[in-house]
């Protein structure tokens, strides 16, 4: 037996990457960004509104998706009590800390539930847009014209719902296809959040920058699928802090980023707010911490970009 | 190996209790050797029969970035720690890494780590390949590190842990002086090869950061604490015989900021310790050649 020869050719065999969406570059040896008023860790507060059709249907299901034969009432109320309920929750530990976050909305949340949208706005947080729902999945099954149409109409209808035009993009699960990149800086997006390859925004060949949104450090990665409790949580977010103020200070005040992905149906409930909001009050205490949304993250970063980015 | 057998007959029943005594360097007890797997993951890499490479379709996007992290930010925080507390690396090359990042490559070599293969990519298997087709792996492999660092890989961890039957006896026979494919053991042991000799290092799934983080779902501090159980167990038996214990990292995991502060407390722990002999690799299966004479420790 034998495999087919073009099996061991190499054709991307090369210097950098295989592809052509970014240069490589490495972090410790950028020239350094420095966040305002002296504050080394950007602290990026993320969290996903996110609508579930009890139908799902697109070119993969999103984490989180119904699970049970139809109707799956479980699921579909479950996540809706994150809209219902959690999101508030997270609104009002944000307004208790003093912090402002971004949300990552599906344009079905700012249709559906425009009282949350509004208090988003009215919070000074900022909206980036996730696409339409979350059967809004985009991989590369889609042809170039429905994953066109499918970003037209997300913008179109965020815009429409909430008057707000988004700076950034988070993909349902992060997933992209090869024309994502250049589909969003088409449609006159700033930034997207879905690489997670390094932890300060950077800019791909097609002017868009990409702001890294950790999986790992999201309470969907710890405590939905690793099931550890809030506090386990928040012990790792806090050994995180500690290590990158730590880093920044041996790099001469280097700024570096701590992305929160939050989930209102996750953190949201009532045994898990606690940890989350003790958290921030540790973390806002701290002198090392800036507490911004990702555009504000995005603009400071832009301001100070070396001419090779 | 026995093609075919229910027993592949990769080595003899050796048992634990009443093994010769083995005594590493300065009088040590434990030989402690950390495994970085240095890899490039394709983004679009070709499909094979047995294998699917990603689990979404090409891109897939957070699987292929998260490993990039490596390239781009955690290798380096990893290596600083490891370099602060005297580790040095014994690195499972994905070895096109040589071209793609030899940047990466460059400052572990720096560090006077030791390489050994771990494939062209992580992405590109070697079940059903021609004994041709693995020779040439194998060949390109040699090649490729001797030409990026000056070493002549000794070692051997197959790519994604894909093999084929014939996969160990063409490693005695390339000269390659240890596997680290077999998890049969907490000592170096004899394998059994076609011509020649081959070595058996343990290296670790259990306390692999991988299953650490994605099996048993463990935090980083939890991950810090099993390595100090694992290297204190370890550390108290090999007085009898020197045991070895291994840790294998991947840094876009180890290197996360989350995980990060609690190993390095794991590796102060060990290096403060006073029993431990932190080596590479081929050192050690060197050291435990001398020891037992060339035949079984």
């Amino acid at each position: 037996m034998a495999l087919d020869p073009a099996y061991l050719a190499y054709p991307q065999r090369r210097h950098g990457y295989d592809h052509e969406f970014y240069d490589w570059s490495c972090l410790q040896t950028r020239p350094p960004v420095r966040w305002p008023a002296g504050r080394s860790v950007a602290v990026w507060l993320c969290v996903s509104l996110e609508w579930f059709p009890i139908i799902p249907a697109g070119p993969f299901t999103a984490p989180g998706h119904m699970q049970t034969a139809y109707p799956d009432y479980r699921h579909y109320t479950a996540r809706d009590y994150g809209s219902r309920v959690g999101a508030w929750r997270l609104l009002e530990a944000f307004e208790r800390a003093g912090v402002r976050a971004s949300f990552a909305t599906n344009a079905a949340i700012a249709e559906r539930y425009p009282e949350l949208v509004a208090a988003v706005i009215a919070g000074g947080h900022e909206i980036i847009a996730h696409s339409t729902d979350m059967n809004g999945t985009i991989d590369s099954s889609l042809t170039r014209e429905a994953e066109r149409a499918l970003i037209a109409e997300a913008m179109a209808r965020i815009a429409a719902a909430s008057g707000v035009k988004p700076a950034g993009w988070l993909s349902i699960a992060r997933q992209q296809s090869w024309h994502t990149a250049d589909l969003l800086a088409e449609h006159g997006l700033t930034y997207t959040c879905d690489w997670v390859n390094d932890e300060l925004p950077y800019r791909f060949k097609n002017g868009l920058i990409n702001l890294p949104l950790n999986h790992e450090l999201s309470d969907r990665q710890i405590i939905a699928t690793q099931q550890k409790s809030a506090e386990s949580w928040a012990e790792s977010l806090t050994d995180a802090f500690d290590w990158l103020a730590g880093e920044a200070a041996a790099h001469g005040g280097a700024g570096r980023m701590l992305p929160v992905h939050l989930t209102p149906y996750i953190m949201g409930l009532p045994y898990r707010i606690d940890a989350l909001e003790g958290w921030l009050k540790a973390i806002t205490a701290r002198p090392e911490s800036w507490f911004a949304t990702g555009a504000e993250i995005v603009a400071e970063w832009q301001a100070q970009e070396a001419p090779h980015g | 190996m026995q093609e075919g057998a229910p027993d592949p007959g990769l080595y003899d029943y050796h048992p634990y209790r009443g093994r010769p005594k083995i005594t590493w360097p300065g009088g040590k007890s434990v030989a402690v050797w950390v495994a970085p797997n240095l890899e490039y993951y394709e983004i679009d890499p070709p499909a094979h029969p047995a294998r699917k490479a990603w689990p979404t379709r090409h891109p897939s996007v957070v699987g292929y970035a998260h490993r990039d992290h490596s390239n781009r930010v955690s290798h380096w925080r990893m290596a600083e720690v490891m370099s602060k507390h005297g580790f040095p690396g014994s690195v499972s090359l994905s070895v096109a890494l040589c071209q793609h990042h030899p940047e990466v490559v460059a400052d572990a070599n720096a560090r006077g780590w030791e390489f050994f293969s771990h494939g062209i990519y992580n992405t590109r298997y070697a079940y059903d390949m021609s004994e041709e087709q693995e020779r040439a792996i194998i060949a390109d492999s040699i090649h490729t590190v001797r030409e990026a660092t000056g070493q002549r890989i000794r070692g051997w961890l197959a790519p994604a842990l894909t093999h084929t039957p014939r996969t160990l006896d063409l490693l005695s026979e390339y000269d390659f002086t240890y596997t680290c494919d077999l998890y049969h053991d907490d000592q170096v042991q004899e394998v059994k090869v076609q011509q020649g000799r081959l070595a058996s290092i343990p290296y670790s799934l259990e306390v692999n950061d991988h299953y650490a983080f994605f099996v048993y779902n463990m935090s980083g501090r939890e991950y810090a604490d099993a390595l100090i159980r694992q290297y204190e167990r370890l550390a108290a038996e090999g007085e009898a015989s020197g045991t070895v214990m291994c840790i294998p990292l991947h840094a876009y995991l180890i290197g996360q900021p989350h995980r990060i502060g609690p190993f390095e407390e794991a590796l102060r722990h060990i290096a403060e310790d006073g029993r431990a002999w932190i080596a590479r690799a081929g050192e050690i299966v060197d050291h435990w050649r001398g020891e037992t004479g060339g035949g079984q420790g």
